[in-house]
């Protein structure tokens, strides 16, 4: 049964991971759903993937993956593109979309409070279940259709997000408002993330090693939706809590959480787990090849 | 009608919002280090093993754009073994760390816990 949760996305991100030298450690947050102003290295590229577990009542368990590339176009401005897809349990195995997500940060320097401008592109079907947010009134009633009838619906949507985050003290402290029109004339959607996250020891230790406390971020998020502009509510909306883990290894970066619902509308549980790993200076290899600096 | 000239007053309001918002943008240049960091003393200094923590902090941050011997690349990512870095005070260097230059590709390293900042402060002074 657990194979069955290994999605091509997931099969295809661990064949790049094990493929790719040179593997340095991601240093983002190890939010899944919250963004915090940490931006992409400029010329660095991450390979990420967010896997998302879970069960709806009354249908079958599922896992869907998130396969992410993200590059620093500049030190102000990242750019990614994800790659989605799911296996739902006697179901089907398919790809559900790709999304182009650009952030940017629009003052030059830190700040109490950081703001970073996030714009969205969704090129998604219905039966996207990776979950990266929650806005309007999604609610586990949409996780818990089949796949046969909900990979038909096409949704080609935009996305803002107004992300606020603070790095105070040794903690991170993230606010994301969100805002989601599907294209094809519906209403906007509005939805919130907050996440906090701390690491476990904020002193170096001087020697290398893998299970120091320093190597581990502990925090949570929460997120959820709420309403829409027809209807700019709780009611009828789903809300989670999420307790999560980061673990910063030598060649990535390995995060864990488990979130609960919070009203009749949410799923129970969703397990997550993530990796990230990053390739250091992409960029100047091509710079390189035409008798530029490396 | 009047519906149409709040949306249109709202784009307007949008467009100088967003232009004040850039313009509000400075750059993180040294000479414009507030004196209160400027005069700010490396607490870790003493510690013996913040060299040897700092040292990590540079290979896993620092060495994929300064190179692992800090000699840089010659062009925008410059080397740390400089009259700069001799030049500056502890609170300079931490305060840059801790901004970064955006415009000019250095990133903000406040993610980092201030207590690793010292720590590479302090191994930073030591290759000089």
């Amino acid at each position: 049964m657990a194979r069955s949760f290994l999605s091509p996305a997931c099969l295809f991100s661990a064949l790049v991971l094990s493929l790719l030298p040179g593997l340095a450690a991601a240093q983002e947050k190890p939010y899944f759903v919250t963004y915090s102003h940490d931006l992409e290295e400029p010329g660095n590229v991450e390979v990420e993937t967010k896997t998302a577990l879970a069960q709806p009542p009354g249908s079958h368990r599922y896992g869907a993956t998130a396969s992410e590339l993200e590059y620093g176009v500049r030190a102000w401005w990242t750019s990614e593109i994800y790659l989605d897809g799911q296996t739902t349990a006697q179901e089907s195995t398919i790809l559900t979309g790709f999304r182009l997500e650009n952030r940017f940060r629009p003052l030059m320097r830190e700040h109490v409070i950081n703001p970073v401008i996030y714009v969205e592109f969704e090129n998604i079907t219905g039966a996207d279940k990776t979950l990266l947010e929650v806005v309007g009134h999604d609610g586990q009633s949409d996780l818990a259709e089949p796949n046969s009838d909900t990979r038909q619906e096409h949704e080609h949507e935009a996305e803002l997000k107004l992300i606020l985050s603070s790095n105070l003290k040794a903690w991170n402290i993230s606010e994301n408002f969100i805002a989601e029109k599907n294209l094809g004339h519906e209403p906007w959607e509005f939805g919130y993330a907050l996440g906090a996250a701390r690491p476990l020891r904020t002193l170096g230790s001087g020697k290398p090693c893998m299970f120091c406390l320093e190597k581990f971020t502990a925090g949570a998020e929460a997120y959820g939706g709420l309403g829409d502009t027809d209807s700019l509510t709780l009611h009828n909306t789903s809300h989670y809590i999420a307790p999560i883990v980061g673990w910063q290894l030598p060649f990535g970066r390995f995060s864990f959480s488990t979130g609960f619902g919070l009203n009749s509308n949410s799923l129970d549980r969703v397990y997550r787990i993530g990796w990230a790993s990053e390739l250091p200076q992409v960029g100047s290899w091509f710079r390189s090849s035409k008798g530029g600096t490396r | 009608m009047i519906a149409r000239t709040q949306k249109f007053l709202g784009y307007i309001c949008l467009t100088i919002s967003f232009s004040l918002l850039l313009c509000a943008a400075t750059s993180s240049r040294w000479d414009r280090i507030p004196e209160k960091d400027h005069a700010r003393v490396n607490p870790l200094a003493a510690h013996s093993e913040a060299v040897a923590a700092g040292a990590l902090i540079y290979r896993d941050h620092c060495a994929q754009c300064h190179r692992s011997d800090a000699s840089g690349d010659g062009h925008k990512k410059p080397a740390l073994r400089s009259e700069r870095i001799r030049s500056a005070t502890d609170g300079d260097i931490e305060w840059f760390l801790r901004q970064g230059d955006l415009r000019h590709g250095m990133p903000s390293w406040s993610n980092l816990p201030e207590a690793k900042r010292w720590q590479l402060v302090a191994y930073l002074r030591s290759i000089q």
